[in-house]
């Protein structure tokens, strides 16, 4: 037969090959290798071509995609995270027992510079929690005899969740019907604990189940927790708190800087203005002459043009107080006209420390104390400006 | 003599659970010589040693209340008369009458369908005896109803004997393509409990027909205008009134915690009586003669 002829020819070769001392040093482990494969087959086998390809029918490429996170591969990842975060700290020379997130952010801009524009397409080192999203565990026990009675369901925590809503607007009923037959029911408001807080919103309420929701799921949840709050039961009030988040309430009033005292006893304030690109900070002093000193050169000098020191003047013109008010600014950054309007706004803001609320509210409605949101438009392409087309021809 | 009694018991019990071990048949006929080789049937000499003690064991667990008719006495949880108070004979009127639900109709009152007790306190004792079996085995049991009125109450039912409840919206999938939507392993329920087998539009509930096509047997309580064909135990009564509702809850909460707890004193007996070897086996409430092994 020949397989054998052809074992034994591939086993004389060999020895031939080896003979001729042609292979070098680091070639014989390989060698010896094939050898032991050879000798290890049965006689009536050559050295076996061992390949594996990538076989993956439609079943695998369809669980891949739905591939979830075991738990050991998270903790695996948080032990990774742990130790590169030292690694980090002594590449930094920085202790690695007070490395904070901030201190990785910063590391990793350093170390690894990227020009994208897109910020999440930046190399990022975060803790594995805020890199993947969280999962549930295996909902069953060894005999595999699901934990959640309402498991079968598809949505345990949000229907376990109206369950016990549910429950809660029973027991409050209850309690209610029993005070009426009693005859102590009063009528109470309790609106009031509901002011400055809102209910959380559908992305919310996921992110706090770890499920999917529909729109219909979740407006019937409010709906019950809104029934709920009709009923005026003190025990509930906890159960629907949960459910509440506070807005923090932006107050409209102007924010009126406060007055500090120099070393002579004159009162001054502070403020800041932004324009455009440019940046201002004006000190107002309550006793002058009207002099303004910008990054310590003279107005005059420092806005030649008329139009930017009558922007100056404004605020001063408005509230009659022209040569009784010193100032010192500085400012940065944009061009001659912004870095008026900057100070301008600084100038504004400093000298509500010194009027009446009346004068404030005049000044706001002049327009003197909001800030101009107006910024540069991009140019579009397909057009000469960011409004201004190509010229268009006939034919 | 004794075990060609029992194999046509368990045969019209409906449960064939497990084939009979050849050591067993070949302690049945002692005096028969061994054979030769040539004339090898499974009766020969068994080939492994099976270790006795804990298979043994699970097996008598597992065999004994299959022996009694009603090894867990859930007769005595219900009467006609309790059935009657509770309002069960009261179906709709008969115009919603369904065509396979007359056999159990007793009769109509002014144009309202009267259930037939008699045959309604039967069915009841059938399901309520298998609904226990299978709580002692240790199956999953699902509660399923589409009323809104006792969703609630049916989820409390379930979570009080610790099995499982679905009175919500019934998705697609759900048994059928179980792998995909509840997990790749998942262990579907072994018996499916319907106290409404209608849902909010007064169609047949789906998981009885999915429940049919998965092989899980399923116990319903079927209202004169339901279809008892697919139902494995149907149990006539009414579905609407919430006194009936609650007595079927608590009568279905009742058999499974007891069935549960007969199964921990069972174990709890043999893991006392193991190492001396099985003495008497677990009683039922009749104490009926044990099998001479």
């Amino acid at each position: 037969m020949a397989a054998p002829c052809v074992f034994c020819g591939a086993a004389a070769s060999y020895r031939l090959f080896l003979g001729g001392r042609v292979s070098l040093s680091r070639k014989q482990g390989v060698w010896k290798a094939a050898a032991a494969e050879l000798q290890t087959g049965t006689g009536f086998q050559i050295l076996r071509l061992r390949h594996t390809t990538g076989v993956t029918t439609k079943k695998n490429i369809a669980a891949l995609r739905h591939e979830a996170y075991t738990v050991d591969f998270i903790k695996k990842q948080i032990e990774e995270f742990n130790i590169g975060k030292r690694h980090l700290a002594n590449m930094m020379g920085e202790d690695p027992e007070t490395f904070t997130q901030e201190d990785i952010d910063r590391a990793i801009a350093y170390l690894f510079p990227s020009g994208l524009f897109e910020k999440q397409a930046r190399p990022i080192m975060k803790h594995p929690e805020q890199i993947f999203p969280k999962q549930r565990a295996i909902q069953w026990g060894e005999d595999g005899r699901p934990f959640h009675f309402l498991f079968y369901t598809g949505k345990q925590s949000y229907y376990s969740l109206m369950h016990e809503a549910y429950g809660k607007l029973l027991e409050a009923e209850k309690h209610q019907n029993q005070l009426q037959a009693k005859g102590l029911f009063s009528e109470k408001t309790k609106t009031k604990d509901l002011i400055g807080s809102r209910w959380l919103i559908k992305e919310e309420l996921e992110e706090m189940l770890v499920e999917k929701l529909s729109d219909q799921d979740y407006a019937q949840f409010i709906r019950l927790l809104e029934r709920l709050l009709t009923l005026h039961c003190g025990a509930k009030e906890e159960f629907v708190q949960r459910f509440r988040r506070s807005i923090t309430v932006q107050s409209k009033k102007q924010l009126i800087e406060a007055l500090q005292y120099d070393e002579q006893g004159t009162a001054f304030s502070t403020s800041e203005g932004k324009r455009k690109s440019a940046k201002a900070e004006a000190v107002v002093y309550e006793h002058g002459s009207g002099k303004i000193n910008i990054n310590g050169i003279d107005y005059l000098l420092y806005f030649p043009v008329t139009q930017d020191r009558e922007q100056l003047m404004f605020p001063f013109h408005f509230l009659d107080r022209l040569g009784k008010h010193d100032a010192t600014c500085t400012v940065s950054g944009g061009g001659r006209s912004s870095q008026a309007g900057a100070i301008r706004l600084a100038l504004a803001r400093a000298l509500c420390s010194f009027i009446t609320e009346e004068e404030v509210e005049w000044m706001r409605q002049a327009g003197l104390l909001t800030a101009d949101p107006r910024v540069r438009e991009r140019k579009k392409p397909g057009q000469e400006g960011a409004r201004r087309k190509f010229t268009w021809k006939k034919r | 003599m004794a075990l060609a009694a029992t194999v046509p018991r368990l045969l019209r019990a409906g449960v064939w659970h497990r084939p009979l071990r050849p050591h067993l048949l070949q302690s049945a006929t002692p005096g028969r010589a061994r054979p030769g080789g040539r004339t090898l049937t499974s009766a020969a000499t068994p080939a492994v040693s099976e270790p006795e003690g804990s298979t043994d064991v699970s097996d008598k667990i597992l065999s004994e209340p299959l022996k009694h008719s009603d090894f867990f006495n859930v007769k005595e949880l219900f009467s006609v008369r309790s059935l009657f108070d509770a309002r069960v004979h009261l179906g709709h009127k008969a115009g919603c009458r369904h065509r396979f639900m007359e056999p159990y109709i007793f009769g109509s009152r002014l144009g309202q369908d009267i259930i037939d007790l008699e045959q309604t306190a039967a069915h009841l004792q059938l399901a309520l005896n298998f609904m226990a079996h299978v709580a002692y085995r240790g199956g999953i049991i699902l509660f399923v109803g589409r009323s809104r009125q006792f969703s609630h109450l049916i989820e409390t039912t379930a979570r009080n004997c610790g099995e499982y409840a679905h009175t919500r919206y019934f998705k697609g999938g759900l048994l059928t393509n179980a792998p995909l939507l509840l997990g790749p392993t998942v262990r579907l329920p072994d018996l499916i409990i319907f106290l409404h087998t209608l849902n909010n539009v007064f169609e047949p509930h789906m998981a009885v027909r999915d429940a049919a096509k998965m092989h899980i047997p399923t116990v319903g309580v079927v209202d004169t205008n339901c279809n008892p064909c697919l139902i494995t135990y149907p149990v006539p009564g009414n579905d609407d009134s919430p006194p009936s509702v609650r007595l079927f809850c608590r009568l279905f909460q009742t058999a499974v915690n007891r069935a549960k707890q007969k199964r921990r004193q069972v174990e709890a007996l043999y893991r006392l009586q193991g190492p001396e070897g099985p003495g008497a086996g677990g009683r039922g409430p009749a104490a009926p003669p044990s099998l001479g092994a």
